[in-house]
């Protein structure tokens, strides 16, 4: 059992036919207790532990928007103080967009890429484990403000001047930018992951055109976040400098140039946009052709569109600004752009309707979830249309019909998605099944709740209602309208109530599934649920798109899943080539280690010093992390990385 | 690739140079640190055209220090270039130490190099949008020379310890990237803040 051999003869062998998984369990296991919990480097793991996390904020950043929708029931209630108002829709928002849209979709990425891509972990085991550990810290950094009373109070998105010290000398915006900063290492350092991941860690023979679209959806946006992430970091790096180094970037007085921030927060925003839903429309592109009983259609127009949104995304930031004053042509240009993206947005969507019309449709709890996001997704991008084109824009900048539009985009193309990829993926996760029957009352809840409590805001918006008022006077004929949306807001979240309960009892009570209950095309459904914690005991080598319906599809290629390469000299997985998927080299993978989470808390020490303006301890986290790093990156015979002794 | 492929064949283990998972990870930290420093470029270049002040403070800043620590830096990349073609791919430790070393000391100088420059300034960080802008700019660059170097000082004590040989010295090639990364930043800052200016 010596990993320090330079090279290896695999073996190939049919799974069984040597006793290997007992082996393989004790080698990949995650040790048990406290220390496992602190430690596992597992995906799997990892990946649900993010997911869950991620509907903890998503359940925080309700009941926010709850209180809110209480508050605009009806005219001059008087609730909630107009101070508290502004801190509960901003972090509402931030809630919203940064703690559950991007991790959730990171959540199921981790549990699912190596699964799909056939392997045993992410390329980075460690680092996949310090990306979780960061965004919790961050989360948790972010929510300290509001006990104290102290929370970010200028909007999601925080624009100067009334983000600066002049207008806003509490603490409250430095919450803002510096959780927003750490949870961007989060964010960075989890794209990382995916990309080296997918370009190394495929299982052979799983070229670029046999990806599922999921990995397609999370590769585009890890590049856009790689890309787009250091924008927002250093518009809030310069705006923490402004509020406590007294420089002058955002300062109007000293020719400081407030619209710098609204150009860095949206050349990072719109990327971000794309990145909370381009895997969840990879989601959809892979859940629902099993349930239509047929591959999806138009696989290469789909995965191109994906990619080329981002792209495209990529240059229409300014259609958030159309309002700000800009030359007439950019105005032109951005307007353009942003109505380009339709195109591919409408080839995904012909794809989906195709695939539902030309297969025979099963109407499962998923199902419902994914096809009726169809609908939320049409209606989402006809209001971003709308919004795109710049006469209509003049008149919508700042109404409720924004803010319909962006809770149609988010919740319709990730809240949705995200339950169906629950209800989908959960027999996979815990071995067992949803009850499908509270499941319909859950997606008949939440749907109707959800269109009841949003649609109107398209109204209400067009009445001329701006967005982030604390309240309104009566006879502007908004009342009844508002009454309606919090109702409907209402039923949403019994909606999601009923969700949890289904979660809950299913996790007791649910049937067994067994490896492969919904007869899924993709090689996750190759291997037992829950998934042991080598993922595969040989590493499969793959000939289609959808390994498993080769024969019923009566394709000439066939996959090999059951015999494969047998990598149990440690923990190790198959490294292949970058465009055909050879192998190419016998990774060593680290095992369960404290230096994420150590790495984390140095950090974390850091962020708090910040907030604190106490040098002595940011200085302390500063060193603390670079500790941890020394820790982490100290060459390991284990892993390959130092010479042998036999070599003069 | 189809059941022809399932065949068995010696494959390296572990982590070997360009096939290690950390040279593709460095490329990705490569990405996504240019991109802050495009941002932070275009944050200069937004606020140099909106500016009625005088930008830059003083005119085009002077090329005395600058100019020979440029060089400096470059020196210094080009000393990690021999520390590992001629030190660690042949196994030759005296090469790899000696280069090292020497990229270390000539990153140490450009350090208390810049530092003076700084000093010589007339203006401050407090001294408008373009006293905050060039001191972000070359304090972004300077903390990842700071970075740089400390990685740099790992590497020399990893070497010590003889950790590395022909066949293993991943963590040299891979700290070579971020080093000559660091260094191509200076390039571009370089160019941004003191040569453009002279171009007007």
């Amino acid at each position: 059992m010596s990993a320090t051999e330079e090279n290896r003869t695999t073996r190939i062998v049919r799974e069984g036919e040597v006793t290997i998984d007992r082996h393989l369990e004790a080698i990949w296991k995650t040790r048990p207790g406290l220390r496992g919990v602190l430690s596992s480097v597992d995906h799997k793991r990892i990946g649900i532990r993010y997911i869950v996390t991620a509907f903890v904020f998503l359940i925080a950043g309700g009941v926010e928007a709850l209180i809110m929708r209480l508050q605009l029931a009806h005219s001059d209630l008087k609730i909630l103080s107009p101070e508290a108002y502004n801190q509960l829709f901003t972090m509402h928002g931030f809630t919203m967009i940064f703690l559950y849209a991007g991790p959730v979709l990171s959540g199921f990425s981790n549990y699912l890429w190596p699964l799909l891509l056939g392997s045993r972990d992410m390329a980075f085991p460690r680092l996949n484990a310090l990306s979780y550990w960061i965004f919790l810290l961050a989360g948790i950094f972010l929510y300290a403000s509001f006990p104290l009373g102290v929370s970010p109070d200028a909007g999601w998105f925080n624009y100067p001047p009334l983000s600066g010290k002049d207008y806003n000398p509490g603490p409250n915006i430095d919450f803002y930018l510096l959780g927003l900063i750490f949870l961007g290492i989060s964010t960075t350092v989890g794209a990382a992951n995916f990309l080296v991941s997918l370009l190394r860690t495929r299982a052979p023979g799983m070229s670029i055109n046999r990806l599922p679209i999921l990995v397609w959806g999370t590769l585009t946006a890890s590049v856009g976040n790689l890309l787009a992430v250091p924008a927002v970091t250093l518009a809030c790096v310069l705006l923490f400098a402004d509020r406590q180094f007294g420089t002058h970037f955002f300062d109007v007085e000293a020719h400081g140039q407030p619209l710098l921030w609204q150009h860095l927060f949206w050349m990072f925003g719109h990327p971000w946009v794309y990145a909370i839903v381009l895997p969840a429309l990879g989601i959809v592109s892979d859940a629902l052709p099993t349930f239509c009983r047929r591959p999806l259609v138009g696989y290469t127009p789909v995965a191109l569109a994906t990619v080329s949104t981002m792209i495209v995304g990529f240059g229409v930031w300014l259609h958030h600004m159309f309002a700000t004053g800009m030359p007439v042509l950019s105005l032109a240009f951005f307007s353009a752009a942003s109505l380009v993206i339709t195109i591919p947005s409408a080839v995904s969507t012909f794809a989906w309707i195709a695939t539902i019309w030309t297969g025979k449709p099963v109407l499962t709890t998923p199902f419902l979830f994914l096809s009726s996001f169809i609908i939320l997704f049409v209606i989402g991008g006809v209001s971003g249309v709308m919004t795109g084109a710049v006469p209509l824009d003049f008149q919508l900048t700042d109404t409720y019909f924004v803010v319909a539009h962006l809770h149609y985009v988010l919740i319709g193309i990730n809240v949705f998605p995200v339950m169906g990829g629950i209800y989908y993926w959960f027999p996979k996760m815990t071995g067992r099944m949803m009850s499908e029957r509270l499941g319909r009352w859950n997606f008949w809840t939440m749907f109707l709740g959800f269109n009841i409590g949003f649609f109107p805001m398209h109204i209400v918006g067009l009445m001329g209602m701006p967005r982030r008022i604390y309240t309104y006077a009566p006879g502007l004929g908004w009342d009844t309208i508002n009454l309606i949306t919090t109702l409907g807001s209402f039923a949403f979240a019994v909606g999601i109530l009923l969700f949890l309960i289904n979660l809950t009892v299913s996790l007791r009570r649910g049937i067994p599934a067994g490896a492969n209950p919904w007869d899924g095309p993709t090689l996750e459904w190759s291997v037992p649920s829950p998934v042991p914690a080598y993922n595969f005991a040989v590493i499969p080598v793959v000939a289609s798109r959808h390994p498993l319906w080769e024969e019923r599809l009566e394709s000439p290629e066939r996959s090999s899943l059951s015999r494969g390469y047998l990598l149990n000299h440690g923990r190790e997985t198959l490294a292949t080539t970058v465009l055909d998927a050879e192998p190419d080299l016998i990774l060593e993978m680290p095992g369960d280690s404290y230096g994420p989470l150590a790495l984390a808390l140095g950090l974390g020490v850091l962020f708090v010093g910040l907030i604190l303006h106490s040098g002595p301890w940011a200085v302390i986290g500063i060193l603390a992390t670079a500790l941890a790093i020394l820790f982490w990156l100290w060459p390991q015979r284990r892993l390959g990385q130092i010479a042998e002794p036999h070599h003069v | 690739m189809s059941e022809s492929a399932l065949r068995e064949q010696m494959l390296p283990i572990g982590s070997f140079g360009r096939k290690s998972s950390g040279w593709y990870g460095v490329w990705t930290l490569v990405v996504t640190e240019a991109a802050i420093f495009v941002y932070l470029l275009f944050s200069y270049f937004y606020l140099a055209s909106q500016a009625n002040a005088e930008w830059p403070i003083g005119g085009a800043p002077s090329l005395a220090l600058a100019g020979p620590n440029t060089l400096i830096l470059l020196a210094s990349s080009a000393a990690l270039i021999w520390a590992e073609r001629s030190g660690a791919r042949r196994s030759k430790r005296v090469q790899l130490l000696s280069g090292l070393a020497l990229a270390l000391l000539l990153g140490v100088v450009f350090v208390i190099v810049q530092l003076r420059e700084w000093r010589g300034k007339a203006f401050s960080i407090r001294s408008g949008t373009y006293g905050s802008s060039y001191f972000v700019v070359t304090g972004f660059h300077l903390a990842h020379v700071i970075v740089g170097l400390t990685l740099l000082l790992t590497l020399f004590i990893w070497a010590l310890r003889g950790d590395f040989d022909a066949q293993r010295h991943a963590p040299i090639t891979i700290g070579a990237i971020y080093w000559h990364f660091v260094d191509a930043v200076w390039l571009v800052v370089f160019t941004a803040l003191y040569l453009v200016p002279r171009l007007g």
